[in-house]
């Protein structure tokens, strides 16, 4: 079972990289760019029988950082 | 007095700390790598050193915060045995979750190497007695991921329990109240992001660092 864990900054958390990215973007041009932030993609190759609850488990303990972060996980 | 440096694959102050260790304390530490499960017996001093442990893959310290001799570390911590965590250490023990909030990359994403004024706020733990209350120090800094984040009910706990051991004197990377070192409650694991061991003898431009270790020896090691 293939599954993809979205990893973003939780709202409020100052994302320095996003706020670099934004004003790079509005450098090249493209107006209207707001808030930008930056997370991270983890896909993983799991057995087909592992269940929610260890999933849930591997975002909290490693995949993210609960105190600044949030955390999605997809079926792909 | 028996200490210990950990050392991760990436880890690149680990020989410093050892350096600065033997130098005031006398003896040499015992290094400890990452794969081992137990800590030397009776260990005094748990030191957790700088560097790019497992490269800064995923977070700073998340994966080192999981090695089997990270477990050993918590479990002696909960003990009461003193833990000094300086830099990627610092990311470390914020990561196991034995000091509160994150390490989030500088605010101005610059890699910040440099000398910085630091303001002494708590002397009167094991780490900070040979320091006075509001004196200022000069310690450097070597990070890129060294911004201190919490959030507002965190932060005021740790103002009002003196958990803050250290605050740079002027901004350098965005932490959040200009802290540069917090303890836990029970004040024997102090996580910091600038180097005291690069600061151990007149020539490596004050021995502002020397004292914390010294301070160590007379409160741990008596």
């Amino acid at each position: 079972m293939k599954l993809r864990v979205v990893v973003n900054l939780k709202p409020g958390v100052l994302d320095p990289q996003g706020r670099a990215v934004q004003k790079a973007l509005t450098g090249l041009g493209f107006a209207g760019v707001g808030d930008v932030r930056i997370g991270k993609v983890v896909e993983l190759d799991v057995a087909d029988d592992t269940d929610d609850a260890a999933i849930d488990e591997m975002c909290r303990k490693l995949l993210a950082n609960t105190v600044i972060e949030n955390y999605r996980v997809e079926r792909v | 007095m028996k200490t210990a440096v950990i050392v991760f694959p990436g880890s690149n102050c680990d020989r410093d700390m050892a350096v600065a260790l033997e130098s005031v304390i006398g003896a040499k530490p015992a290094m400890v790598w990452h794969g081992d499960s137990e800590l030397p017996a009776d260990v005094d001093l748990i030191a957790i050193p700088g560097g790019f442990s497992y490269g800064d893959y995923l977070r700073c310290g998340a994966i080192a915060a999981r090695s089997p001799i990270v477990r050993a570390v918590v479990e002696a911590a909960e003990r009461g045995v003193p833990v000094l965590g300086v830099c990627n250490g610092f990311q470390v023990l914020v990561e196991t979750g034995l000091l509160p909030g994150a390490l989030m990359r500088n605010e101005r994403l610059d890699f910040v190497c440099r000398d910085a004024p630091l303001k002494v706020e708590n002397a009167q733990t094991a780490f900070t007695s040979r320091y006075e209350a509001g004196e200022t120090i000069m310690v450097p800094v070597a990070h890129h991921d060294g911004n201190y984040v919490a959030d507002e009910a965190t932060l005021d706990r740790l103002e009002g329990e003196g958990r803050v051991a250290f605050r740079y004197a002027a901004d350098i990377n965005g932490s959040a109240r200009r802290i540069a070192g917090v303890l836990n409650g029970a004040g024997n694991v102090l996580g910091m992001m600038p180097h005291p061991e690069r600061r151990i003898e007149a020539a490596h431009g004050g021995t502002d660092g020397r004292r914390l270790f010294e301070g160590l020896l007379e409160t741990v090691g008596a």
